[in-house]
């Protein structure tokens, strides 16, 4: 067997986005020795590319604001299915959370009297992104970044080495989690670089890795979004929360078909950009849901007024949440009024002057002029839905963000579920980061302290087929069990395209019961072929294993969708039935949990009817009596099921 | 140069042993080497000039005109200009052309000027001649020691440079006389000067040592309103110091070779009135 | 929509050797350079290692050289390109080789370290930072940086002198002073660290000679020698070479 390199650290972090930067930031100064996991480089996290901001209730730029205003903003952009103690923990600290990046030397834009300047976005009833320009997300991951390596220069000067106490373990890929018992063990991983093997034994691990979208065709993710988090949670014994949760973003762009699915920020809209068919209407008046009535502009005039005099005019419908607009923009595609290339137009032309959209949108300008051609202070872009967010994920404590069920893993950030409910609001992704990494080291490094006597032990064998599964596609030219000699193996290339375009025509952004049982027939055939995918070349830096190894988890990931988009028979947020349209109120404290059908952990279990995953229902807690009267009983009604309300 | 049949090169820089192994000292397929050609050219062609016309000590000056390589006129031996700008501070000691003495310091302004440095480093040393093509040099320390760390003191010759910009100004407003020594009038050389002095005074307030003492060496800038204003009008003519230099230096040798053409009798001088 | 055969040159190798293998390759319309790569991996050369992110010019992955340039193979648009050109593509040729277009750019991580952090102000917690946009403008700029390290590629200080690297910290981290002695509330002076000098003495500025490389590659179109560099070379003099600055401050200090 491999010869496998070891190491021993009080506090593993899989993942160096928000999340998990975050988290090692906040476990290191609590004292644990922390070592952070990344496949990409440091500081090129899927952070860099949030656009908008970080919504905080702070009040800068509208007094009114009050963490529980960005409370009940949450839950009504969720549907009331949000984890309400997770709601509420990050409306309180999001504040804290963003005033700290400050004293760690980020630079946000301000206002007139200096403070951090806030702005408008979909769902948020007041000003409430802190921003820098459309790049927040680099701000935030710099900043992270930056406040590690003075952690390291602080290290430097006491123990004269800058990784004694924090180390980044870049170009490194976490392919299980290991456990002595029921407990985290450590992790097993490879170097991209050397393709060599390693283990950091660890009584705390907290998984960070973000979403799931390189499952799908059209996405504004990165090639890291292959759901490794989520697996090996699975793998590891932990369930995974409402997977069937996905948000896809309105606004990406449709041409030309290589950038297709690159975001275009929603500031675009929150500063004023207004979304039309090809006959020129300004079509979002036409989709405002009933329960959304009260709260957004009826006309044009009233809408523009509210830029200017947001205290006496209702919002354009153009903000509503995410999953309004991105339903309204496929409607009107599929009704024949797309722009040529099948999306809807964005235009800020018409709307602010050329200097304006420069300044406030800089990189909107740059990507569009660069990757299309388009000069939007002159013409309109045109965009279309992509897969964005995944509302679902890892099932976790709201306090403590342990996962359930594994004692020593945590989970933070987009891999977490229950925060968003059935869809996230725009500003809370970077919000949930800081609030949940910041817990998540917390309690993973006050676990570890309380174990410093009784390390949970790493289990050889656990090692060993840790390795074997991870050098199987070197071998995989022999044929499978059962099969005829001489097939040559499978193109992992070949694969993940057809598992993206199954799960984008099948499980996408509208679902159909018949549409979803044909892709678990063809996730059931994928799984079986990806057993024999095969790699060639050697272990040092190659794409082709890499992305091998990472079929098994968008397979399991896509399976957890699939099923769960499944069973729930309503559309509510990410999650939109064309054979059941309506939102229940029966379904509204429902969660579904994804759990292996295998709990040993093994995938040998290749049966495509059985597949790898179980679902089980659970009935939420009902949300805290305090918390329910913030909002207005009418409001209430169209949510919640009559017993809930009178309890 | 690389043949292209070492096995592994490995002669220092881009063709060190640990970087790819790739023989070409580069790979560039545009005309990189026209860009510092041209600006070597360009620079010779003044370098030639002047020294010309610096060393020539004649037909430097026709009543209103003085040439701007011999203003102000210090020594014994210059020409007699009414109302200046001559003052014999040299005394008849010295024996060679008076220009030499004061253009000392625009040479020394341009010499150390952030751009002109980026251009001849470029045209002349070739350190580096262009974007990701391999210097020719073994070893290179920058400004780092004697003799180019006396680039630093570039700001004192920009002071210097406000001096003779006000040399020049005047200049420019004694041309304002006919060659009889009458004022207002105006000739075509009267034009020439205009733009010259424009050019030149554009030029010095561009300089990157201009825009920091007015401004860019503050922290707050909301605290010092008029300066963070001043910063910014210079600023936006900093972005324009490469085109200000070559500007104003074609703008300086025409307005000197404009002199020496009447001063030496070959033209003469249209007066507008 | 039309598609053409283009001829590619990628150099693949690692440390032992490599060299620049030919390829044909189908490109469609509005594809940029790192599209053409990736279809390579998916048909012709399963293992040729690359880095990249986003796709989007915003996280700085896929650095590379393309005919000899420093560039972002995510924004190097095949249009630029005739249809006869044969496109080469090499790694980043400033750092060591690791395969194929990966480099090792630890390089960059060791000089980012090198540089003190930000210093907040004492008497400041969190929620009391007052500061005013234009205060923060020029700071705000150099933060754009997205870390592509391309001015650190193409920076000749480093790139043709190996022997330089240790005391120069290259165009990213001087601006990175930059950046942080801008910084409108950063303390470092009061902490005994004066930026202005060390940006000199130890971070090697006096070793760029101000040819603009770095400013001509950045994918962000920073203005990284106007506004950073020759600034901070100012202010570099400002302490050793100015002595009415350096009388000013003395005079100053001691009335305070």
């Amino acid at each position: 067997m491999s010869v496998v390199d070891r190491q021993e650290w009080d506090v593993v972090v899989v993942g160096a986005g928000g999340a998990g930067l975050r988290a090692a930031i906040e476990a290191r100064e609590r004292g644990a020795r922390t070592a952070v996991i990344c496949k990409s480089l440091f500081g090129k996290a899927h952070t860099v590319m949030a656009e908008g901001g970080i919504a905080a209730a702070m009040a800068n730029a509208n007094e009114h604001d009050s963490w529980q205003v960005h409370f009940r903003d949450t839950m009504r952009g969720g549907k009331f299915l949000n984890q309400w103690r997770m709601a509420e923990l990050h409306a309180q600290e999001a504040p804290q959370r963003v005033w700290e990046l400050e004293t760690w030397g980020a630079l946000f834009d301000r206002t007139k009297d200096g403070r951090i300047s806030q702005r408008n976005f979909g769902g948020h009833e007041y000003p409430r992104l802190a921003h820098v320009g459309d790049r927040t997300g680099l701000e935030l991951i710099r900043t992270l970044q930056q406040k590690i390596v003075s952690l390291q220069q602080q290290d430097h000067r006491e123990t004269g080495d800058y990784e004694s106490r924090l180390k980044v373990f870049q170009e490194c890929t976490v392919t299980r989690v290991l456990k002595d018992g029921n407990r985290v063990s450590g992790v097993f991983g490879y170097e991209r670089e050397s393709g060599r093997f390693f283990v950091l034994e660890a009584p705390s691990v907290v998984i960070a890795t973000g979403g799931i979208g390189k499952s799908f065709k059209v996405t504004s993710n990165s090639w890291e979004y292959t759901g490794d988090g989520h697996a090996l949670a699975l793998l590891a014994g932990a369930p995974l929360l409402n997977m069937e949760f996905v948000q896809f973003h309105p606004t990406g762009m449709v041409w030309p078909p290589s950038v297709k699915g690159i975001l275009v920020t929603e500031s675009v809209r929150g500063d004023g950009g207004v979304l039309r068919n090809s006959e020129g209407k300004r079509f979002m008046f036409d989709y405002i849901p009933d329960v959304f009535k009260e709260k957004y502009a009826e006309s044009e005039e009233e809408g523009d007024r509210w830029y200017e005099d947001p205290d006496h005019n209702r919002r354009p419908p153009e903000l509503l949440p995410r999953d309004e607009v991105a339903r309204a923009i496929n409607s009107e595609v599929k009704a024949g009024r797309g722009s040529p290339h099948g999306g809807v137009f964005l235009d800020v032309s018409t709307r602010m002057p050329a200097e304006v959209i420069k300044r406030r949108l800089p990189s909107m300008y740059h990507q569009f002029k660069e990757l299309a051609d388009v000069d939007i202070t002159a013409e309109a872009m045109e965009v279309g839905p992509t897969c964005h967010y995944v509302m679902g994920g890892i099932a976790v404590d709201s306090d403590t963000a342990a996962a359930r069920g594994v004692p020593g893993l945590y989970a933070a950030g987009e891999v977490a579920g229950g925060m968003h409910g059935s869809n996230r609001l725009g500003g809370n992704s970077l919000s949930d980061l800081l609030v949940f990494g910041r817990r998540a080291g917390l309690h993973a490094a006050e676990y570890a302290a309380s174990l410093a006597f009784e390390r949970p032990a790493v289990d050889d064998t656990q090692v060993d087929s840790a390795a074997a599964e991870a050098l199987r596609p070197f071998s995989a030219e022999g044929p499978a069990p059962g099969e005829e000699d001489g097939r040559p193996p499978e193109n992992p290339y070949t694969l993940h395209q057809e598992l993206q375009q199954a799960m984008n025509d099948l499980v996408g952004i509208i679902r159909r019961e018949a549409e979803m049982a044909q892709a678990l027939e063809k996730l059931a055939e994928l799984r079986v072929r990806a057993r024999r995918a095969g790699v060639e070349g050697h272990r040092q830096f190659n794409p082709g294993w890499h992305l091998a190894l990472d079929l098994r988890n968008m397979l399991l990931v896509s399976e957890c969708v699939a099923r769960a988009a499944l069973e729930r028979t309503e559309s509510r947020g990410g999650h939109t039935r064309e054979d059941h349209p309506a939102m229940e109120r029966t379904w509204r404290n429902i969660n579904l949990l994804c759990r292996l059908t295998d709990p040993t952990g093994g995938l040998a279990a290749t049966d495509p009817v059985r597949g790898q995953i179980a679902l089980t229902r659970e009935t939420t807690d009902p949300i805290r009596a305090d918390l329910l009267a913030l909002f207005d009983k009418e409001e209430l009604v169209k949510y919640l099921a009559e017993e809930e309300l009178y309890e | 140069m690389a043949t292209g049949t070492e096995p592994h090169p490995n002669s220092g820089g881009v063709r060190s042993g640990t970087r790819a192994a790739i023989t070409a000292p580069h790979l560039r397929t545009d005309r990189w080497w026209l860009a510092p050609a041209v600006t070597a050219a360009g620079l010779l062609a003044f370098v030639v000039y002047s020294t010309w016309r610096a060393f020539a000590d004649t037909d430097y000056y026709a009543a209103p005109y003085v040439s701007p390589f011999y203003s102000p006129c210090l020594a014994e031996r210059c020409e007699t200009m009414r109302s200046g700008p001559n003052w014999e501070i040299f005394g008849g000691w010295w024996g060679i052309s008076p220009a030499i003495l004061i253009l000392v310091f625009p040479l020394g302004f341009r010499l150390t000027c952030y751009y002109y440095r980026k251009a001849y480093y470029r045209g002349f040393w070739a350190s580096p001649p262009a974007c990701a093509v391999a210097e020719p040099h073994k070893k290179y320390t920058g400004e780092t020691r004697f003799p180019l760390i006396l680039q630093n003191i570039h700001r004192y010759f920009f002071y210097a440079a406000i001096v003779v910009a006000g040399i020049l100004t005047y200049d420019t407003v004694l041309s304002f006389r006919d060659e009889h020594y009458a004022w207002g009038h105006m000739g075509l050389g009267t034009l020439v000067f205009l733009v010259n002095i424009t050019l030149i005074w554009a030029y010095t307030l561009s300089c990157h040592s201009c825009r920091h003492i007015v401004g860019g060496q503050l922290k707050h800038f909301s605290k010092h309103p008029v300066r963070y204003k001043a910063w910014q009008w210079v600023g936006k003519l900093n972005a324009r110091h490469m085109l200000l230099a070559w500007a104003s230096l074609v703008s300086v040798a025409l307005a000197d070779f404009y002199v020496y053409l009447v001063a030496s009798g070959a033209f003469d001088d249209p007066r507008l009135f | 929509m039309s598609s053409y055969k283009a001829q590619f040159k990628v150099w693949r190798g690692d440390v032992q050797g490599g060299d620049l293998e030919d390829f044909t390759v189908e490109v469609n319309d509005g594809e940029v350079v790192l599209d053409i790569i990736h279809r390579l991996q998916a048909t012709q050369a399963p293992d040729l290692a690359v880095r990249w992110n986003c796709k989007a010019g915003k996280c700085g992955s896929c650095s590379a050289e393309v005919n000899g340039r420093p560039r972002l193979m995510c924004m190097t648009r095949m249009s630029v390109f005739t249809r006869e050109e044969t496109i080469t593509v090499t790694p980043l040729r400033a750092f060591p080789v690791v395969r194929d277009l990966v480099t090792d750019v630890g390089f960059n991580y060791e000089k980012a370290r090198e540089v003190p952090a930000f210093v907040p102000p004492a008497d400041l917690g969190p929620g009391e930072y007052r500061m005013m946009q234009e205060d923060v403008d020029r700071s705000q700029e150099f933060r754009k940086c997205i870390e592509c390290f391309l001015c650190q590629d193409t920076c000749h200080v480093v790139r043709d002198h190996e022997e330089n690297k240790r005391a120069f910290a290259g165009p990213r981290f001087l601006m990175r002073v930059a950046e942080l002695d801008m910084h409108p509330l950063d303390a470092a002076e009061d902490s005994g660290l004066d930026r202005k000098t060390t940006a000199q003495d130890e971070h090697g500025l006096g070793y760029c000679n101000i040819t603009k490389c770095c400013t001509e590659v950045c994918p962000e179109g920073i203005k990284i020698t106007d506004n950073a560099l020759i600034p901070l070379k100012e202010r570099a003099v400002d302490r050793k070479y100015d002595p009415l600055v350096w009388l000013g401050s003395k005079i100053r200090r001691r009335s305070s």
